[in-house]
This record gives C-alpha cells, structure tokens and sequence, in this order.
C-alpha cells in the first residue's frame, strides 16, 4: 500500500515508469462480522468511515460498494463548493464543510485540487438583487465570506456574458463568494478511500446489500452478493438509492429519485474563471482544468433510477447556456451524463437516527452532496458512535418535515410537491 | 422518452407534465393523526421498479391519464384505467 506521495516518489517513477505505483487502498475481502458497517462506498460514505477510525477510534469498520470506487455520484457532479447558504442548520453546516474543504489535501495526503477560484451568482431583477443581498448579509452574518457586485462590476469580472441590449434576462448584478470554487471529485473518493484503508477500514468493492437481516427492531447484519456480513450497527450512505435500500429495513422515506444531468464542452483556452450560476433558471457553469466547460440545470423531473437523462432536459439546458454565455453556442458538446438523486419535499438532507435501532441514514442530498462530502462524514460518523446528533446535524432529522421544522432553501427540492 | 397519449398516440416527452404517483390513496375526510397525514404530503413509494403515475398531455389534448412505468428502465408497461 502507499505510504505517502511526494516529489521523490512522482520523480522515481516518472524516470523508471516501468515501476509499478503501489494500489491506493487495500482489495479487502469481506469479514464474517463488523463493528460498524457503511452501505455505499461514495464520498460521503468513505468520509464517514474515515472519520469513525480517526476521530472515534473503531477498528473494525467495512464500507460495502455495488460497483467500483467513484462509479456513483462522487464521480458523476459538476465539483463544485460553496456554502452560500442561508437557512438555519444548513448555513453553519455547509460554512463546516467549506472550511474542511481548505485543509483536506494535506490531511488525507492527496491533491484534490481544491480551487477556491470563486461563485458568482448572477442576478437577473432587481428583486432578485434584494435576495441576492439578504442572502450575503445572512452569509456574513455568520462569518461567510460575501460580495455583493452591481451590473458594471460584473460585466469587469465576467465580460463574456450577455449584456447586451437584446439579452432576454438583463443582468442587474451579482453575489460573489470568493472561498468557492471547484474540487476534483475523483480525488475526494481516492483520497478518503486511501485514508480510511490507511486507518484499517476495509473497503469491500462489488459487494451489493441485497438485504438488511433484523432481529425484532434492532439491526444485525447485511446480506450482501457476496455473503451475510453482520453488525449490529448499520449506516446507509447510498443518496440516490435511500429508498431502495431503507425500504429492505421496512422504513419508507420522505425521497424520491431523480435524475440530475451534466454536461461537459470542447477544451478551449481559459475563459470563465469562476463558478457562474444564474437566476432565470437554475444553472452554473465552470471550466475544468483541461478547458471543458462542465456545466448542469435542474432535474429531469420524473422519479427515475435510470442513470440516463432525457434529451428534452438537455435541449433546455443547452438554450440557458446560450442565453447566459453566447459564445457557448459556437462550443461542441463532448460527453453528458445522469446521476441519479434523492429529492426531499424541503430540498434539505438527512443525517440521523432511525426509527430502526441501530440503523442510521446519510441521504437526501437533493443534487447538494459532493460540497457537503467532509462535514457530512464528520457528522454522519459522530451519529453512528455517539447514536446522537452532533451540534452541526441537529437539523437533520428524519421526522423534522412531519415536526414543521422543514429547511426550505430556496431553488431546490421536490418540484411536484412544490407545485 | 416517448410516451403513448390515449387519445394522441405516442408523443415526445416534452409535451407532457409529470403528474406524480398515482396509487397514493388520500386519507378519507374527517381522518384524524398527524402521522395519518404526514405520511399522505411527505414520505414516498418511490419504488425502483414498475410504478402507476399520473401525466398530463399539457402540449396535446390536456388528457390526465395514469401510466405504468418500470423506474429502473423507463420502459412503459402499459395504460391504466
């Protein structure tokens, strides 16, 4: 296994590339029994494992994927961090996140590119202005960075959107956040994958739960494609199929699926320098490192575990691109993609307990999961050891919609239980 | 997507409005329980499989009709009544 990357290490084996690079994480075989289970090897369930052994010291910990490392939605989202956030839990919970973000290379001793190269959010009314500046007074309120910017700033900082006098949504200015930015998503589940093997967790890859074995109302074990795996503490971390897998426990949840596309240009020269999201519509836009402009809109709109998006979505898509950035018409589309997503009536996750002793749920992410990945881990881990909320989750809870504690954030969420 | 109207034939998805799940039966009046209710506005079937939903052929005849639909392939199972 890797001890730890550094220049000697890229140097040798750029001049001896016959040198095999040692695997990142141990190919564990799965155990007759665990202390601590994790269904889902994604970002956020990686995470948690990592956070278990390292901040609660528990040994004996598998994470169980159905397919291979970063298959799932860690590998499938635009990257994108922010924590412009404005209500309740959700604002100190995502700033925790962010915050996380700026140390994590160094901790897990893997680059994952972290580029805090800024979001703006582009106002398209002046009504849209007053909630872009409460949202940043509430953001700086809370000690989150914010700038509010007026049409001529941004025309200086983004020129290439359209301000001209024929623009269908006339651009009234901006909000500004200069921490967020962009992460490589690949890295995020390599390098907690790397991390948590490092700290004895096993991480078990094609092992599918087909199964939650129950004795009375307490969990006790997992059957999985490959064998009954037992444990009396079981946390679920598979966003985009909690109903699947909490159903097999005989929970139903307040989630639906559905699907979320994205979409990726041509390299061209650097252009777009920032993260841009837009008002009109829901839609935000990047440029990768290699040029590509990664780009995503709102979901498709009917419950679905497809993994396929629909071309009607990307039609639609593809005319907000044009309307916010005209050149983007003159761009090729290189490869577009589905993830599928929980979506929750309120538009905000689950981190909790259940009504299921010993089980515990991570989901409904509502397309908001990969900025979320460390603080989620964080949280999630501290639920499962302490069979409580940490102070950043108490929000979270899986009957708070039921309690009228529901976090509505505003453009996001269930659409049809919306309309 | 292509899905069969029953009074326009098969159409484009784009011209129908999603409607939701269909077999979510509302409590009768008068139903006491806020679980009861809760239950009805918040928690979902979501089933990773066949599925009977509502569509509207809002682009067409306007018609509300139920379909089946395996959520897993979006494969139209067929119409139902």
């Amino acid at each position: 296994m890797a001890k730890g990357y550094s220049v000697f290490s890229i140097l040798k084996h750029a001049l001896w590339p016959e040198t095999v690079w040692p695997e990142a994480w141990r190919k564990a075989e799965p155990k007759p029994n665990y202390d601590i289970i994790i269904i889902g090897g994604g970002g956020h369930g990686l995470a948690t494992a990592y956070y278990l052994a390292k901040n609660h010291g528990v040994k004996n910990i598998a994470v169980l994927e159905k397919s291979y490392i970063g298959s799932g939605n860690v590998g499938r989202n635009t990257t994108i961090i922010r924590s412009n956030y404005m209500l309740g839990a959700n604002t100190a919970f995502f700033e925790k996140s962010m915050q996380m973000w700026e140390g994590l290379s160094q901790e897990l001793g893997f680059n994952l590119m972290v580029s805090h190269r800024g979001q703006m959010v582009i106002g398209v009314s002046p009504g849209q202005m007053d909630g872009l500046a409460r949202r940043g007074n509430t953001m700086r309120l809370n000690g989150i960075d914010a700038e509010l910017f007026d049409r001529k700033e941004v025309e200086k900082e983004l020129p290439y959107l359209d301000f001209s006098k024929e623009a269908r949504f006339p651009i009234w200015g901006g909000l500004l956040q200069p921490r967020a930015g962009t992460v490589r998503h690949d890295a995020v589940a390599w390098g907690y994958a790397r991390a948590a093997s490092a700290l004895g967790v096993d991480i078990i890859e094609n092992c599918e739960v087909t199964g939650i074995l129950k004795s009375g109302n307490r969990v006790t074990g997992v059957q999985t494609s490959r064998g009954k795996i037992l444990s009396d503490k079981i946390g679920i971390a598979v966003a985009g199929h909690s109903s699947h897998v909490a159903r097999m426990a005989g929970l139903k949840l307040p989630v639906e699926s559905h699907l979320l596309q994205a979409f990726v240009t041509e390299p061209v020269k650097p252009m777009v320098h920032h993260v841009v999201s837009w008002g009109a519509e829901l839609f935000y836009l990047s440029q990768s490192d290699k040029g590509g402009m990664v780009f995503g809109g709102h979901i498709d709109g009917f419950n679905n575990y497809t993994q396929r998006g629909q071309f009607t979505k990307v039609k639609e898509i593809m005319e907000c691109a044009v309307t916010l950035i005209p050149f983007m018409a003159r761009l090729r589309l290189l490869r577009h993609w589905a993830g599928i997503q929980d979506m929750t009536p309120d538009g905000s996750p689950f981190i909790c307990t259940t009504p299921v002793d010993g089980l515990y749920l991570n989901g409904g992410w509502c397309y908001q999961g990969f900025k979320a990945t460390p603080a989620s881990g964080l949280t999630f881990a501290h639920t499962i050891a302490m069979n409580e909320a940490h102070e950043l989750n108490k929000g979270y809870e899986l009957d708070r919609l039921m309690n009228g504690a529901a976090l509505d954030e505003h453009g996001t969420g269930l659409r049809d239980y919306r309309q | 997507m292509r899905i069969p109207c029953p009074y326009c034939g098969e159409r484009d998805l784009g011209e129908f409005t999603y409607g939701g799940d269909a077999s979510k039966a509302r409590p009768a009046h008068g139903s006491k329980g806020a679980k009861t209710w809760g239950d009805y506005v918040f928690v979902f079937e979501n089933p990773k499989g066949p599925h009977v939903e509502y569509w509207q052929h809002t682009l067409g005849c306007r018609q509300w009709f139920k379909l089946k639909r395996d959520t897993s392939t979006n494969e139209i199972l067929g119409m139902e009544q």
